[in-house]
């Protein structure tokens, strides 16, 4: 469990980072971050970068601030930092209520939220934050910057739509209204594992009727997504056991659930309903 | 609980601090990777990526060619080692089954060593070992032990031994019978998981002609005596030593491949061999577990009584059969009727290998299983009869007026004798300290109220103080500081401590100035090291005997010395002085050990040095018991089990440090837990392992695992042992699976619901809507 040989480089300025990255990348360069998934991965000789290129040292990416309504997230910022709300309002709470599900503290004080987004796996919480709550990705290339909505950055387990040359160098995830409910729900056979369905659900009330509900799934299909047709069957409806069943039914309908060796689909999908349901119960409560 | 009033510190039943934790908690612990020699070599060994082929052709040649590579060995480099013996002496019935060092001719399970390599460092070498080219035919694997055995060599097939107990006519019993109750039960392959991962360092002194080797651990002296066996070398030639140990649970500490290679290693390299095992290695390459199928009926009459019990079981050994022979199979069938009195039984393992990793002993061999599938048994004989599942317990206990309770059956070459124990007494004690009929009550309404929540209960009997010998040596030195040696191990169960206070308790002495010496071969020439619960019972007596004879010898010197006589003399705090002048003159231990050195005019005739060695034999193991209860909820939408709470009973005959007894207890029932709902090594059809990484091998965390309440007595002091002592290392992992499952079938209210462990969420919801619920 010794990894292959491979260079490592410190960049200290974004630029030089992706001018090494669009150098090293072809020949499969990486960026390190907080390596709570790639120096695991190197490990098991599953990654064999040949290149790192470890952006700790890179000042600029740290930063956690509000720009233009919306919660922006540098590249080295850890989990760790959610652990008390980020922001005021409703997406500091909801981001402090969703972080404790993420792996295990050692691993919150150094894995980052953009490495996990960038490193897509089905299961991570925070992918499935950006896709429910439709974060942008800010993507950074030698020859500059390009805008990702997060309906079309996952693409399958990880993979995403940046290119080999490009940091993931800041989500930015739209501040959440005051009225704004949510309600999280994940499942794993022990507490830090990853789940093996998760979802986030938020919505407003407007004349006691539920409107811009927002429904993602994690954990469940190859990649996070809003799932159309649950948010159809609860749009306008008044919050309620039949509102909220019907869409945690359309939801699991919906989905396409992965299989593996300890898990099948049947249980993944009926998994998901129970979870949909117990989150939109939360959000009313 | 019994504690110990007017002692020093330190003495029997105290619940004083660990002597080994200093170190261990500041990070001054010294690991078999902590070892390191100059110029020493690290190995990387080249494993089978199949399940079961014939190899063809090995090329070696790429590996050869890094710079920093010592030496690539296959089989043939090594063909005059033997394959690794049996612990307890050859068996030729079972030779034929041995794995050697590195696979000749076939593989037999993903993980099956074909070639070592040898580098300078450990990087060099795993780089090499992926240029080790294996060309090897796939052959059908056999994955279930209960499918159709095959040919394995010769005449030989699969089905490597059939191993039969029992007594009375099983025939005539059921035919008999008022009723016929039958399970079909599983218990999963799974296995003990050290926190460190096995490794071993050889080395070859030219100089002095010893070979050496670090990273012992469980059976030092065990493992000394087979490679000695297998390597053609003089006991005093053969050294191992054990370090800081992180965990064995019976799989750490056994003699492996990897051990034999690196000692071999350093014998024809001349330099010093190291390996350390990564943990996906460790999944597939230490001994697994557990595996096996029992369809067992028991025959009833109309009042409850069980009356015959017959079992057939199919146990998945794996690839080869590794040093503990079919100690397993042995344990299984022979403890299996457990607390229980059934007068007629009969059980028959087919004891199988299969294409999957050897298997082996696990804390609590063949009772843990055997306790699951009885105790199952058990509820479904409530069910059944209609009858209360204590109620038919109590029915079939052995009485403590039967007592001490002979089987006609062998547990590891000792006929199994219970030791006096009042089984159903310690029930009431236990049923009554966790308010058993309000809790049913209590439940009861619960579910009334829409809850999927129950109580399930388990009993067993342990065996714990293997025997048949063990003995000690305690040297008392002039400052008065005293070391104890012994061939026993410690594997981080608090050996250090046990011994200390033992001895402490008849020198005298705070038991903070005794040095526990185990696990190192050179310097006592036996030892059985720590394994079936043996310790604390045969090492713990030898160490106490050894203690009153050096007690004997400082109060006959200080008697002469003081002019008085021995009998009037006592021990506080390392100081001898008279009873009943305690303030009058006095010697402190140090004092009488200089009057005993061999140039001391005031020796007299008496052997030098304050010293002793005495040996303990027992004449059956013990048998402490007790029971664990349970109480679960299901969440019926997603199949999840939380145990809510935990209750273990258990009668330990004598406590030496209770602390200890309680940590015992809860870090079994911590693997408990995770063999009833979270462990289990599962394999593809073609035989490939799908759990080599802690992502998929689920090991309960603390957030899993329950704070169990615990009543420990000691109401029935082993007859066998001098000091009373029964064994504490296995009763906290034996009930956990079957009284988990109880609780699940009372909470989802569907009688034998759980045939098979661990209970996955996913297994739990298929019943659940099997059942409509």
């Amino acid at each position: 469990m010794k990894p292959a040989a491979f260079e490592y480089h410190a960049p200290t300025t974004v630029d030089e980072a992706v001018t090494l990255l669009a150098e090293h990348a072809p020949n499969d360069g990486r960026i390190l971050a907080g390596g709570q998934s790639l120096v695991p991965t190197m490990a098991f000789r599953l990654a064999r970068p040949t290149h790192l290129i470890d952006i700790n040292n890179v000042a600029d990416l740290d930063k956690l601030v509000i720009e233009d309504g919306a919660l922006c997230i540098g590249a080295t910022v850890r989990h760790a930092q959610f652990h008390t709300p980020a922001c005021d309002g409703v997406l500091g709470h909801l981001l402090t209520d969703v972080v404790s599900n993420i792996a295990h503290y050692p691993i919150r004080q150094r894995g980052t939220f953009c490495g996990s987004v960038a490193h897509s796996d089905p299961a991570s919480e925070w992918c499935m934050v950006s896709a429910t709550l439709d974060a942008t990705m800010v993507a950074q290339s030698a020859s500059g910057e390009r805008l990702i909505p997060a309906a079309e950055f996952f693409e399958t387990v990880m993979t995403t739509t940046l290119n080999e040359d490009e940091l993931l160098r800041e989500v930015r995830i739209p501040l959440l209204s005051d009225d704004t409910l949510y309600g999280f729900q994940e499942f794993n056979r022990r507490a830090g594992d990853f789940a093996i369905s998760m979802t986030l659900v938020t919505y407003r009330l407007e004349g006691g009727k539920i409107t811009d509900p927002h429904i993602g799934v994690g954990g469940a299909e190859d990649r996070p997504r809003r799932i159309a047709e649950a948010e159809a069957a609860l749009a306008g409806q008044v919050p309620g056991d039949d509102a909220f069943r019907a869409a945690a039914d359309a939801a699991a309908a919906a989905i396409d659930p992965m299989e593996d060796h300890a898990t099948n689909a049947q249980y993944r999908r009926d998994l998901t309903a129970t979870l949909v349901r117990r989150a939109l119960e939360n959000a009313a409560s | 609980m019994a504690t110990a009033t007017n002692r020093m510190l330190g003495h029997l039943g105290d619940s004083v601090d660990r002597l080994e934790d200093p170190p261990l908690v500041t990070g001054k612990g010294r690991f078999v990777g902590d070892i390191n020699f100059p110029d020493q070599l690290h190995m990387r060994i080249v494993r089978s990526a199949y399940a079961h082929g014939k190899i063809k052709s090995v090329d070696t040649s790429a590996a050869e060619a890094v710079p920093g590579v010592v030496a690539v060995w296959t089989t043939t480099d090594i063909d005059d080692v033997p394959p690794i013996d049996f612990r307890e002496g050859s068996d030729p019935t079972l030779a034929l089954f041995r794995q050697y060092p590195l696979a000749r001719e076939l593989v037999r399970y993903v993980g099956d060593p074909v070639a070592a390599v040898f580098a300078e460092d450990p990087y060099t070498a795993e780089d090499a070992a992926e240029l080790v080219v294996l060309d090897i035919e796939p052959l059908p694997p056999l994955i279930n032990a209960d499918d159709t055995p095959q040919d394995f060599k010769g005449k030989a097939t699969t089905e490597a031994a059939i191993v039969e107990q029992g007594y009375g006519d099983i025939d005539e019993t059921f035919a008999n019978a008022y009723k016929v109750v039958e399970v079909d039960v599983k218990v999963s392959r799974h296995t003990g998981v050290p926190m460190e991962c096995r490794g071993a360092i050889g080395r070859y002194d030219e100089a002095r002609d010893v070979l050496e080797m670090y990273g012992a651990a469980k059976v030092p002296h065990r493992n000394r005596d087979t490679l000695c066996r297998m390597l053609n070398r003089p006991a005093s030639g053969v050294h191992l030593f054990e370090g800081h140990t992180g965990g064995g649970f019976g799989i750490r500490g056994e003699l492996y491949p990897e051990d034999v290679l690196v000692c071999v290693a350093a014998l024809r390299l001349g330099r010093p061999v190291k390996w350390i095992e990564d943990r996906q290695e460790h999944l597939m390459a230490a001994n697994h577990s557990r595996q096996q199928r029992h369809i067992i009926r028991a025959a009833v009459a109309e009042d409850g009584e069980v009356v015959g019990l017959d079992d057939e079981l199919y146990l998945d050994q794996g690839g080869y059969i590794r040093t503990h022979g079919t100690r397993v199979a042995n344990m299984t069938t022979g403890t299996l009727p457990g607390p229980y009195r059934f007068p007629v039984y009969r059980s028959i393992c087919h004891f199988r290998l299969t294409n999957k990793t050897p298997a082996a002993t696990y804390r609590s061999p063949g009772r843990c299983e055997s306790t699951f599938v009885r105790e199952r048994l058990m509820d479904a004989v409530a069910e059944a009869m209609k009858m209360d599942p204590i109620a038919v317990r109590r029915r079939n206990l052995i009485s403590l007026e039967e007592m001490p309770y002979g089987r006609a059956l062998d547990v590891l070459g000792d006929s199994v004798e219970h030791d006096p124990g009042d089984y159903a007494g310690l029930l009431d004690q236990g049923l009554a300290q966790i308010g058993w009929d309000d809790l049913q009550k209590e439940l009861a309404e619960r579910r009334a109220n829409g809850e999927m929540v129950g109580a399930g209960i388990s009993m067993f009997f342990e065996k714990s103080g293997l025997g048949p010998s063990d003995a000690a040596k305690i040297f008392v030195d002039n400052e008065g500081f005293i070391e104890v040696v012994t061939g026993g191990a410690s594997i981080g169960q608090g050996f250090e401590t046990a011994m200390a206070q033992i001895a402490a308790e008849d020198l005298g002495t705070d038991y903070r100035r005794i040095r526990v010496v185990h696990g190192q071969t050179n310097r006592i020439d036996y030892g059985v090291g720590a394994h079936a619960s043996r310790a604390t019972v045969l090492t713990g007596t030898a160490v106490s005997l050894t203690a009153q004879a050096v007690r004997a010898k400082a109060l006959d010197m200080a008697a002469e010395l003081l002019q008085t006589n021995a009998d009037s003399l006592t021990i506080t705090d390392g100081v001898v002085h008279s009873k009943d002048n305690p303030g009058g003159p006095s010697l402190t231990l140090g004092e009488i050990a200089e009057a005993l050195i061999p140039t001391s005019k005031l020796r007299g005739d008496r052997e030098p040095y304050l010293k002793g060695e005495k040996w303990f034999h027992i004449d059956h193991q013990t048998y402490p018991y007790g029971h664990h209860i349970a109480v679960v909820t299901v969440d019926p939408d997603t199949g999840g089990v939380e145990i809510e709470k935990y209750f273990i009973a258990y009668d330990i005959g004598r406590s030496i440090n209770p602390k200890m007894i309680e940590g015992q207890l809860v870090g079994g029932l911590a693997q408990g837990v995770g063999g009833a709902l979270f462990e289990e090594f599962t394999y593809s059809e073609a035989g490939d392992p799908q759990a080599v990484t802690f992502a998929d091998y689920l090991m309960p965390t603390l957030q899993e695992t329950p704070d169990p309440e615990i009543l420990l007595t000691e109401d029935f002091p082993s007859i066998r042992t001098p000091l009373g002592i029964k064994g504490a290392g296995e009763a906290g992992i034996t009930g956990a699976a079957g009284a988990i499952a109880s609780a699940i079938d009372n909470a989802i209210g569907i009688p034998g619901a759980v045939t098979e462990t661990p209970v996955t969420p996913q297994r739990l919801k298929k019943i659940l809507s099997e059942h409509g619920k």
